[in-house]
């Protein structure tokens, strides 16, 4: 839906505008979670290519997002009853992405309008979405801050204004660290041009994460066989067990 | 060395592990317990999601207490007929453990009731320890100690369906080994701990079994109740995360090993205490955390589609 939105209006952006397009690659177009994984750096670069010169106001911005796989999630918050903390309102979120990295060559209140913003989606808080308020909870912005904070704690919500580089209108490119908590699955590359607020021409690429070798096993295997998995656990632990005693009266002996 | 786990999916220090491992494996060795009541608090803590950290501390209770039991079994201090009683009530317990985690995963309150178990079992249990170890060391220094009867007759002898445990010496009901059981099969399932902590108590004065014959007894019984209470993780929920109990295993079982071998040194009632201790420690810490307001009221948990 989104995507079809995006077609439409890039058909009606105006013709000055498409005269700036984005030619862009990628460092790697797929990241493999090895064992020894510790996150991944991908570095997202390009040029503007145009047919007329360049105006020189109002200046060339980019914009670059990266996007994990959305999910379903729930913001609980604590409340004090009887003595101790427990969890009491509840705000469904409809999906909200795993990860989401926000990589610009300015501040992103001055490169982008509000009313681009809620076209493309693009701040991190018009990535997620809201639904299924339960009644007991009023304030539910305060759950969407709520969550956009823990998040970026722990290093899955980044917002790096400043660190793409453009030089001469021209060139650009981004250097985008995925942190060792990934989660599977398609991440979704974006690359806005905007001028004086206006997004004049968007790219979009996608980057494949899966687990590979060992991880990869291991992880299907619990999913499709979890019985055969679950002994195999149990197989290691009863292993170890005896193992370790049996070593240790050896090496007494 | 950072290692990617692939259940968790979380990357952590490998040697963190083993380490974390090799402490708890140290202490179960020398106190003759699982170790589960430490473990799984401490995954939490180095963030491993909770399920993940309950089911993953289940299968590492199982590796300890095989351990546990080989060498047990070698003093002949295991009454299997006693183990196979309380497995039989610990299955059931086990199965409405499962169920019951579910239920309260689904409400957002698993936290809340896994940390009250916590409070309400380790404080119990560790006041109890440490008042009797306490009376006992007493006594042990007075020159003429009052001699403990071998049979008190207590409310449990009155019970129906009795039954004959030559290697306990005892003929009582087989109702309260079942309920004792029961209940140590509930918290494994709840609190990813195999329940020694309950159960050692429970089988020396509540049924008034002998002392040499308690740990190997609860240990047999532990084996089995966490490899069931494991294998339900992962067939009902897969979060059991076989890299990280690799990890903790392979720490777990040294340390036992090294464990026992100090706590040979030290006398019963100081390993008593210190348990105690160590029991009110983690009770301590654990019901702070819910009296204290928390820095960060929000949480985020997975959710599903309305």
């Amino acid at each position: 839906m989104i995507r079809a939105a995006l077609a439409l209006w890039l058909l009606t952006v105006p013709a000055m505008a498409q005269e700036e397009r984005i030619v862009a690659g990628l460092s790697q177009t797929s990241v493999a979670i090895t064992a020894d994984f510790s996150g991944s750096e991908i570095l997202i670069y390009g040029a503007v290519k145009r047919e007329a010169a360049a105006p020189d106001e109002p200046k060339l911005e980019v914009i670059v997002t990266v996007e994990g796989p959305s999910t379903p999630l729930v913001v609980r918050k604590k409340e004090r009853r009887a003595g101790i903390w427990v969890n009491a309102e509840a705000v469904n979120i409809s999906r909200a992405p795993s990860f989401y990295a926000i990589h610009t060559t300015g501040p992103l209140d001055d490169i982008l309008s509000n009313t681009e913003n809620l076209r493309q989606r693009i701040t991190i808080a018009s990535a997620v979405r809201a639904v299924g308020i339960s009644d007991d909870a009023e304030e539910a912005p305060s759950f969407l801050d709520a969550l956009l904070r823990i998040r970026a704690a722990e290093g899955r919500y980044i917002l790096n204004e400043g660190q793409v580089t453009l030089s001469e209108d021209t060139l650009f490119r981004a250097d985008v660290e995925l942190p060792a908590n990934l989660t599977e699955g398609d991440y979704r590359v974006r690359i806005f041009l905007t001028r004086g607020g206006m997004v004049v021409d968007a790219l979009e690429r996608s980057i494949g994460v899966q687990k590979t070798g060992m991880e990869r096993l291991i992880f299907t295997m619990a999913q499709d066989k979890p019985l055969l998995y679950g002994l195999l656990s149990l197989l290691l632990a009863v292993g170890a067990g005896w193992g370790a005693s049996t070593a240790f009266r050896l090496v007494r002996l | 060395m950072q290692l990617y786990l692939p259940i968790a999916e979380v990357s952590v220090n490998a040697f963190l592990l083993l380490g974390l491992g090799g402490i708890v494996g140290f202490l179960s060795g020398m106190f003759g317990v699982g170790g589960g009541f430490l473990i799984t608090p401490l995954l939490f803590f180095i963030g491993i999601p909770p399920a993940v950290a309950v089911a993953t501390g289940a299968n590492q209770v199982v590796a300890s207490s095989v351990s546990g039991v080989l060498a047990q079994m070698k003093r002949k201090a295991v009454d299997f007929r006693m183990g196979g009683v309380l497995l039989a009530g610990g299955m059931l317990g086990s199965g409405l453990g499962i169920w019951v985690f579910a239920l309260l995963t689904a409400a957002g309150q698993v936290d809340l009731f896994v940390q009250l178990a916590y409070v309400l079992f380790l404080g119990l249990v560790g006041a109890l320890m440490l008042q009797e170890s306490l009376r006992s060391l007493r006594r042990a220094n007075r020159a003429n100690a009052p001699i403990r009867r071998s049979h008190v007759h207590l409310w449990v002898h009155k019970l129906p369906l009795k039954m004959k445990f030559r290697a306990s010496g005892l003929y009582i009901s087989v109702l309260p080994p079942m309920m004792v059981g029961a209940l140590v099969g509930f918290l494994a399932a709840i609190m990813g701990v195999g329940g020694g902590f309950i159960m050692v108590p429970a089988m020396i004065y509540l049924l008034g079994m002998p002392t040499k014959v308690v740990i190997g007894t609860s240990l047999f019984q532990i084996i089995f109740v966490t490899a069931f209470t494991t294998l339900m993780h992962a067939v009902t929920s897969q979060t059991v995360d076989m890299v990280l109990a690799l990890l903790l295993i392979l720490g777990g079982v040294i340390g036992a090993q090294m464990g026992a071998r100090v706590g040979v040194r030290l006398k019963a009632e100081q390993l008593r205490i210190l348990l105690a201790l160590l029991v009110l420690a983690v009770c301590g810490k654990i019901a702070l955390d819910l009296l204290l307001r928390p820095s960060e009221l929000y949480s985020v948990g997975p959710g599903v589609l309305p």
